[in-house]
């Protein structure tokens, strides 16, 4: 049916074309794979050919130093707590919002809406006063509040919209049928709201994992990093040993590459979705 | 929740603002109202209006990068090539990656990589170090900024390639439009709120860039590519001074909002209904 399909050679021109920009794209993460394989002999000698003799030395010491296992928990955990905190909250306070119409929701809902205006930054100097009055500073716990702050308003400007698509009448019917309050928000609304609350968690999950500023300026003892943060303290200690500095990036960009890789559809289809939407 | 949401946002917020208006290193006990001397002294700050400048002008540079390039990409990748998804996972890959953590990927490439390329192939602007020279640090931040955030764009504009419909273009190719003029007068009206989404987000992001100029250059060589929020945290953490990054985000969010407001309400004039 399409017209390019008669232009066979034009098709084969561009095909040709993107092939080689997306080697292009992928070309620094080679770099950073077969470097991280080399020793630091090889690495000085040349950085551009394959490793001769590949060693696994770098990736064991990148592990002890960088403390990996204790920098990616760190994230897992900030990730998992802010994400799942954020759409609790969001989800029932949406709810809440929407079926409660009235003075005091308009009032809630618009004060939070107009802070989507606002981004980290501007606040950043009196959040991290407040944080230090608190004792929230350097703490997961602090940082994790920091994200439900944040993430909250997009996250409820999502919900909301989407909690006045589903029928009142549902929950009449459940009433009627002896239901309370809090059951028929965790068995009708919440399995409802499912479609929203995965693109809300994707984007949420990629924006606390790679996120750096707050870490940067919340966490400050060694023990509490998240893999950014680690990555960036290893790099300007390392700054000239190149072969160990390709393997932290190496390992520290492997969970996501492979989370993105298994995610693939939903994850497009929830960014999309969401820029779409906001 | 509501608490929370007040104590870390709209609280600070405020404070912000009361801050800029006065005089605290963020230590001391002693906190003077200031007036506007925080506010003059940004006027005559020569540091400060080489950062707006550096933030415009990148702001601007990866805005039409990111437009251009992610458009054209997206029409490519409509055209249903063989190997499209596949591509297409290539050129999204680096969007859901850490911005710090490419920095540092490609300050790698670009201080030891392109200097042993420059060697090996005789090119000469490849030898130098990119990263101490001025206008070559001004494009690395532009090339990786681009390289890292292409992919998102792509599948915006290919999502709103994809709504065009298949018989509205057929009907035009019948009534004897070419494809510059199938291109110009149906595809690009009907994609306008993809390409609202898409300047919006680059312009916006362009202004926030904090990660890149951290880690990349790391404001350098000699500030020239430090962005407000890069200079904000400087100020603030590393020079001790609270209210006049207090007053410099005050600065920051007018031209946000400002630019935002300019933004939706021209782009909103010119979409079309369909």
């Amino acid at each position: 049916m399409n017209s390019i399909s008669r232009y066979g050679w034009r098709k084969l021109l561009l095909e040709t074309l993107l092939i080689v920009l997306a080697l292009l794209m992928l070309y620094p993460f080679y770099l950073a794979i077969i470097n991280s394989f080399k020793s630091y002999q090889e690495v000085s000698a040349s950085l551009l050919a394959f490793p001769s003799k590949p060693t696994l030395v770098n990736f064991s010491h990148v592990w002890n130093e960088m403390d990996y296992p204790r920098a990616f928990l760190n994230s897992v955990v900030i990730t998992v707590c802010s994400v799942a905190g954020v759409i609790a909250f969001s989800a029932a306070a949406a709810y809440r919002l929407v079926r409660r119409p009235g003075r005091t929701s308009s009032f809630i809902f618009f004060m939070v809406i107009s802070s989507l205006v606002i981004p980290f930054q501007i606040v950043m100097v009196p959040a991290l006063m407040v944080a230090r009055t608190l004792h929230l500073v350097n703490t997961i716990q602090g940082v994790i509040l920091m994200y439900w702050g944040f993430l909250v308003p997009t996250a409820l400007f999502f919900f909301h919209g989407f909690v006045k698509t589903i029928p009142y009448e549902l929950e009449e019917s459940a009433r009627m049928d002896g239901c309370g309050p809090f059951r028929i928000f965790f068995r009708i609304v919440l399995p409802l709201l499912l479609p929203i609350a995965t693109i809300i968690t994707i984007i949420d999950v990629l924006a606390v994992y790679n996120d750096f500023m707050l870490p940067l300026v919340m966490i400050s003892s060694n023990t509490l990093r998240t893999l950014p943060l680690a990555v960036s303290v290893f790099f300007t200690a390392y700054s000239f040993q190149w072969n160990s500095i390709m393997t932290a990036l190496t390992m520290s960009l492997l969970p996501i590459v492979v989370f993105f890789l298994f995610m693939q559809r939903y994850i497009v289809r929830g960014l999309v979705a969401g820029a779409v939407k906001g | 929740m509501l608490i929370l949401f007040a104590t870390f946002v709209l609280f600070p917020f405020f404070r912000s603002i009361v801050y800029s208006f006065q005089d605290w290193n963020g230590i001391s006990n002693h906190i003077h109202w200031a007036g506007w001397s925080n506010y003059l002294r940004m006027m005559k700050d020569q540091t400060f209006a080489r950062t707006i400048i550096f933030t415009v002008e990148y702001t601007v540079t990866t805005a039409i990068a990111f437009n251009a390039f992610g458009l054209a990409l997206a029409v490519a990748f409509n055209s249903r090539l063989a190997t499209s998804n596949v591509l297409r996972t290539a050129f999204f890959l680096p969007t859901v990656m850490s911005v710090v953590i490419v920095g540092y990927l490609w300050s790698f490439i670009i201080t030891n990589i392109f200097p042993e390329i420059g060697r090996a192939t005789g090119i000469v602007l490849l030898q130098s170090n990119w990263l101490v020279d001025p206008t070559h640090a001004f494009w690395s931040t532009v090339m990786v900024t681009v390289w890292q955030g292409i992919g998102y764009y792509i599948i915006i504009y290919l999502a709103g390639l994809q709504s065009v419909p298949v018989n509205l273009l057929e009907a035009a190719e019948m009534d004897g439009a070419g494809r510059g003029a199938r291109f110009r007068q149906i595809v690009l009206p009907m994609i306008r709120p993809s390409a609202t989404i898409c300047l919006f987000l680059s312009v916006v992001n362009g202004f926030k860039s904090f990660d890149i100029n951290y880690s990349l250059t790391m404001g350098g060589p000699y500030g020239t590519t430090q962005s407000i929020s890069f200079q904000m945290y400087q100020d603030a953490f590393s020079k001790n001074l609270f209210s006049y990054a207090s007053a410099e985000a005050v600065v920051f969010f007018i031209i946000l909002s400002v630019l935002s407001l300019v933004q939706v309400s021209v782009m909103k004039r010119r979409e079309v209904g369909a």
